[in-house]
């Protein structure tokens, strides 16, 4: 009993201390943002290995969602006689939910976990103490611009996931289906709020990104520089990175949309 | 115990006669093993010296501790009379620009060319042409005898060039002092001579001081001015080439020779062996 509480206590402060050394680094790889002013080049480059490279997924995946929110959205609405609503639904539901929800997911898995195994490589080689011993930090040089890129890939990511689902849903419930298109795009127009729905909706990816990327780059930098440590921090960052897209979406949007 | 390195020495490029590196009282401690028991090195200017040992003993922490990458519990490490452990940030990043370093794998850039990897110290820290950035690359690879791979990505190197390639990037800014950890490890004989021979030559015309950690006995003493021979902790010889070979310390010998059996016993510590054999070692 004694060893499974002291077992019990050491795990909450293995816990504490490595969310301290994660919000430390934070810190320090924000510090590292105004330098890229003059050094976007850096970030350019880490947009498009996280988010061009991150364009085909998230396309796909986005219109699959899209037809799929359109057939089962009609299905249920056409039990109403309201089926002349299907645009907000899968207008509303993309913008507000699945758009930041599932795009975060993604780029977590395609994304995420290519820049925990490259950084997380690049410190098993010593590239990282190379860098250093040349006067070169890598929270500046490594970490800083790949936590940039991300912070402004995933927000447009969503907005891609979004655009690309609502052409899905409009591809089966009037191509298909039969909803009257001028119907499908009035409705949606007057429903869908700049404010209330997209904004909050950009909100939510905006800490998506952040969130994510973070976790993605501190288990890298944070990784145990073996081939097993690597595969760890790798499966690490895909886990708690969709975790805590899961966990903040409903804080998120108790907070927006919550009486 | 040799105390002078006058018969090695070659002159000092500065004529200064105060180490470069001065460890005093250096304690080290990974968890509760002692990796350095208050240890004292000079490392003098201009001369190339070897920090030699067995696996394990703490040679490449050693340098970390002089690159200021690690911090000692107990001891001073002054470089060119700035204490690595009183530095702020910036002025040990100043600190760093002036010291070269040699790591065990190359650590190459995987994701840049030969020529990019020798000129990111350039383009980081300097405002140089790119046509200038190019001429000093191609030098540096010149030195190295690797102009011609100046295209070649690192994975396309063997093991030797990868070396040689972080020999001239690690020389790039022209520094004051190199840091080589265990760079003759793995080497065929060819590209091991190579190595010695360039080690020696950069040192020398790049009027440089050099610090060499390795436990390749026989390269490492044919190139080195002076030697600190290091185990569980602690300096046990430090001399020149010649006075290591005529010590009197039995562990020396059996590590200069490369004996199996010594001080250093060829058994791990074990129970009896009939009682291991005969009860699974349940005695």
């Amino acid at each position: 009993m004694i060893a499974f509480i002291e077992n019990l206590g050491e795990s909450a402060l293995n816990i504490f201390e490595k969310l301290g050394r994660g919000v430390v680094f934070f810190i320090n790889a924000l510090a590292g943002f105004p330098a890229l002013i003059l050094r976007f080049t850096l970030v350019i480059q880490q947009l498009y290995a996280v988010g061009v490279l991150s364009l085909i997924i998230i396309g796909v995946a986005g219109f699959f969602v899209g037809m799929v929110l359109g057939l089962q959205g009609y299905n249920t609405l056409i039990d109403f006689g309201a089926e002349e609503s299907l645009g907000v639904v899968v207008a509303l539901t993309l913008v507000r939910e699945l758009g930041p929800v599932v795009s975060a997911l993604l780029y977590a898995g395609r994304a995420g976990s290519a820049l925990t195994a490259e950084i997380g490589l690049m410190k098993a080689t010593e590239q990282l103490s190379a860098m250093e011993m040349m006067a070169v930090d890598p929270m500046h040089r490594v970490i800083a611009p790949r936590l940039l890129a991300g912070i402004i890939a995933v927000p447009l990511l969503a907005a891609l996931f979004s655009a690309v689902g609502v052409m899905g849903g409009y591809f089966v419930g009037v191509g298909l289906v039969g909803v009257d298109e001028g119907t499908f795009w009035s409705q949606m127009q007057d429903s869908v709020d700049i404010y209330d729905d997209v904004l909050n909706g950009v909100i939510k990816s905006i800490v998506f990104g952040i969130v994510v990327t973070w976790i993605a780059v501190f288990e890298g930098y944070d990784t145990v520089p073996t081939s097993e440590g690597v595969s760890r921090a790798t499966t690490r960052t895909v886990v708690h990175g969709s975790l805590a897209v899961l966990g903040l979406d409903f804080v998120l949007t108790a907070l927006m949309f919550g009486d | 115990m040799v105390d002078s390195q006058s018969s090695a020495s070659r002159e000092s490029s500065s004529g200064d006669d105060k180490p470069l590196v001065e460890i005093r009282g250096l304690t080290f401690y990974r968890g509760s093993r002692a990796i350095f028991d208050n240890i004292d090195i000079d490392i003098h200017r201009g001369k190339l010296t070897a920090i030699m040992g067995p696996s394990g003993t703490g040679k490449t922490t050693l340098l970390r501790l002089i690159g200021g990458q690690l911090r000692p519990h107990a001891g001073t490490i002054l470089v060119d009379g700035e204490s690595v452990t009183k530095l702020s940030y910036k002025q040990l990043y100043q600190l760093r620009k002036r010291i070269g370093m040699l790591f065990q794998n190359g650590a190459l850039f995987t994701h840049q060319n030969v020529f990019d990897n020798v000129a990111f110290a350039l383009r980081e820290h300097t405002k140089l042409p790119e046509s200038m950035i190019r001429d000093i690359v191609l030098m540096k690879l010149e030195a190295v005898g690797l102009r011609g791979a100046h295209q070649l990505m690192p994975v396309e190197l063997s093991g030797g060039m990868s070396r040689r390639v972080a020999l001239a990037r690690a020389i790039a800014l022209d520094p004051m002092m190199m840091m080589y950890d265990e760079p003759f490890t793995g080497q065929d004989p060819i590209t091991m001579g190579v190595l010695v021979s360039l080690l020696r030559r950069l040192n020398d015309a790049l009027h440089l001081t050099s610090i060499l950690v390795s436990h390749d006995v026989k390269e490492t003493l044919s190139i080195a001015d002076y030697a600190y021979v290091i185990s569980e902790g602690k300096v046990v010889e430090h001399g020149t080439a010649d006075a290591l070979k005529n010590t009197q310390s039995d562990w020396v010998k059996q590590f200069l020779n490369g004996l199996s059996d010594g001080p250093v016993p060829f058994h791990y510590p074990a129970g009896d062996l009939y009682e291991d054999l005969l009860n699974g070692g349940k005695s």
